[in-house]
């Protein structure tokens, strides 16, 4: 069991409220990631349900139980660091089995129980070796390692691949979410990469300026985004915004195409440009262009669209899945021919 | 580009290094040279070559008993350096891993209490000791050794635990680890170095100490610096005692600081160089 509920938390330091009010409900079993900007109090969130901060107001509860005032390790949750966070001067088995130790467990428990997350996780070859003595990825390992023979209600981790190259990266992210997949446990998971926030959760909490922008799955929040700033958050490379008549002509004040959305063409098309920069990666081309009248636009085409700098191209965008906007920057619905 | 050290230079460094190291050496070595002539050759003038007499040593040591002050040197010097890390180690820490507004006033009132005289405050501290008994005591002079130079510990430790990532701590604490298993196992072992050379220098202040040990101690509790200041008469000669003494009162030192100095110079540097 593992869900955790905040309500109307909030928190301040000194003058500057960090989260000015936040509600939110994670189930049991749920991979939640925190996604948002830097400064946008994801870690500082993430850190009050951690107990690592106090709350200035406002509730916590974890499986229906008040934990607002309780101390860290009472509150049954894991977490593994950016930094990992090993105990330098202790061996790996040490390090893995420092919560059981703290926990007063015998030492035949645990190192069985450790003896079974290293098996877990590739580690039994290195578990009398020093964190300094590891890779990047190894360290990474332990530190999950630690987090879970507590077997806690909900693991949390504050971008805890950040620090990794990026193949590692790649790897890692498998790792926990495979992870996820044979434990079955809450997982609440900090990153400013929106690919991990893509590709590991089963739902996405956008964060900006301490407040909760939307809240989704990563289909619900790239096919409808609820505003601009989700918009252009979710989605690599960004949505493109188009203001002025074309959005008028649309009833709206921005209209958002994503640059996978855009039909390219070197004859005919809506829109005229001329090439700016080609980024060739292969399978893909991202086409950045100045479009007369609206100025940059960025356009994913196929990676066999051979073009250079400036080159002349003709862009039309696909009506149906246009993206419109209030002048307030709020979403008014995708369907365009309705309007 | 590296920069390119010919002989010449290296050469010249090497002279001007050891030139400097010889004249801030020299009055140590001077009082060893002191110790090995007779009294009449000690005040004779400068001379840098001693008759080589060691009857110097055989007096001090008839005359006194070297190996009590030697011991109330010893016990002073590790007894006040240790409950000087009891005191600094949880004080240090908080300051470091808690900090709060006023948090750098305290330190820099803590220091300030160095920039004092200590005569100044002779007179209150004489009255105090006299008043509790605790002239000539060994606990009395181990409490003021502790309170003169925690100001420093706490400084130097404070300095080596903000190194510490304030994240692993955080971890500890996830991991349940109350308020003294996070200082006991994790805290003190990260911290191993910083209060290894803080524990050194420490001691090494605390050995030289001879203000303080002077004036509270006669016999009992008499330490080497006021074994070394015994031998200083009105009158008569001593000049070659009075280096012997000196001699032997700070060679277990140097020894200590000679075979510890890559651990001082270590912990000195700390956290400056990385």
């Amino acid at each position: 069991m593992g869900s955790i509920t905040l309500r109307h938390v909030s928190k301040t330091f000194g003058e500057a409220k960090v989260i000015p009010d936040i509600n939110l409900e994670i189930n049991d079993g749920e991979f939640v990631v925190f996604v948002g900007p830097s400064g946008c109090g994801k870690s500082t969130l993430l850190r009050l349900i951690a107990g690592l901060e106090d709350v200035s107001g406002g509730q916590i509860l974890i499986n229906g139980k008040e934990v607002t005032a309780a101390a860290p390790a009472a509150r049954g949750l894991a977490m593994v660091f950016q930094s990992y966070a090993l105990y330098p001067h202790m061996t790996v088995r040490n390090n893995i089995g420092f919560p059981l130790k703290m926990a007063k467990m015998d030492k035949a428990a645990i190192d069985k129980k450790v003896e079974a997350a290293a098996n877990v996780l590739n580690l039994t070859d290195y578990l009398e070796r020093r964190p300094s003595q590891l890779s990047g990825g190894q360290r990474q390992r332990v530190a999950i390692g630690r987090a879970i023979v507590r077997e806690p209600s909900a693991f949390l981790f504050d971008e805890p691949l950040s620090n990794l190259d990026a193949a590692l990266r790649g790897t890692m992210r498998l790792e926990i979410s495979d992870l996820h997949n044979q434990l079955k446990t809450t997982m609440v998971y900090v990153t400013h990469d929106q690919i991990e926030a893509m590709t590991m959760a089963d739902k996405i909490v956008v964060l900006n300026r301490g407040n909760i922008e939307q809240v989704g799955s990563p289909l619900e929040l790239y096919k409808s985004p609820r505003n601009l700033f989700v918009a252009g958050f979710i989605g690599s490379p960004r949505m493109n915004f188009i203001e002025g008549a074309y959005a008028q002509s649309r009833n709206a004040k921005t209209v958002g195409v994503r640059p996978e959305h855009l039909i390219l063409s070197k004859e005919s098309g809506l829109w005229t440009g001329t090439v700016t920069v080609a980024e060739h990666l292969g399978a893909d081309t991202f086409l950045h262009a100045n479009v007369d009248g609206f100025g940059p636009i960025t356009a994913r085409v196929d990676g066999e669209f051979g073009v250079k700098h400036g080159d002349r191209v003709y862009m039309t965008p696909d009506e149906s899945k246009l993206h419109r906007f209030d002048d307030k920057g709020l979403a008014l619905g995708n369907a365009v021919v309705a309007a | 580009m590296a920069r390119s050290v010919t002989t010449g230079r290296k050469i010249t460094a090497t002279i001007v290094a050891w030139v400097v190291a010889l004249i801030i050496f020299f009055p140590i070595l001077y009082t060893i040279i002191t110790s090995l002539k007779t009294e009449p050759e000690a005040i004779a003038g400068f001379n840098l070559i001693p008759s080589g007499t060691f009857e110097n040593y055989i007096n001090v040591q008839t005359q006194s008993d070297y190996l009590k002050p030697f011991m109330n040197s010893v016990i002073l010097s590790v007894g006040s350096t240790i409950l000087a890390l009891i005191i600094a180690i949880p004080g240090a820490w908080a300051m470091a891993f808690s900090p709060t507004k006023r948090t750098k006033d305290v330190l820099m009132w803590m220091l300030s209490t160095k920039m004092m005289p200590a005569v100044a405050v002779l007179v209150p501290i004489y009255l105090l000791f006299r008043d509790f008994g605790l002239l000539d005591s060994r606990i009395g002079l181990t409490v003021m050794l502790t309170l003169i130079n925690l100001p420093i510990v706490v400084w130097m430790l404070y300095t080596y635990f903000r190194e510490i990532p304030g994240e692993i701590l955080e971890a500890s604490r996830m991991d349940g680890a109350g308020l003294w298993q996070e200082i006991v196992y994790v805290l003190t072992p990260m911290a191993v170095p910083g209060i290894a050379s803080t524990l050194l220098l420490n001691i090494i202040l605390a050995w030289n100490e001879s203000f303080w040990s002077i004036r509270l101690t006669t016999t009992n509790a008499a330490p080497l610096t006021a074994f070394i200041a015994s031998f200083s008469s009105p009158q008569g000669l001593f000049w070659a005692k009075l280096s012997a003494a000196s001699t032997m009162a700070i060679a277990p030192i140097l020894i200590l600081g000679w075979f510890s100095q890559k651990q001082l110079v270590r912990g000195l540097t700390f956290g400056a160089v990385k």
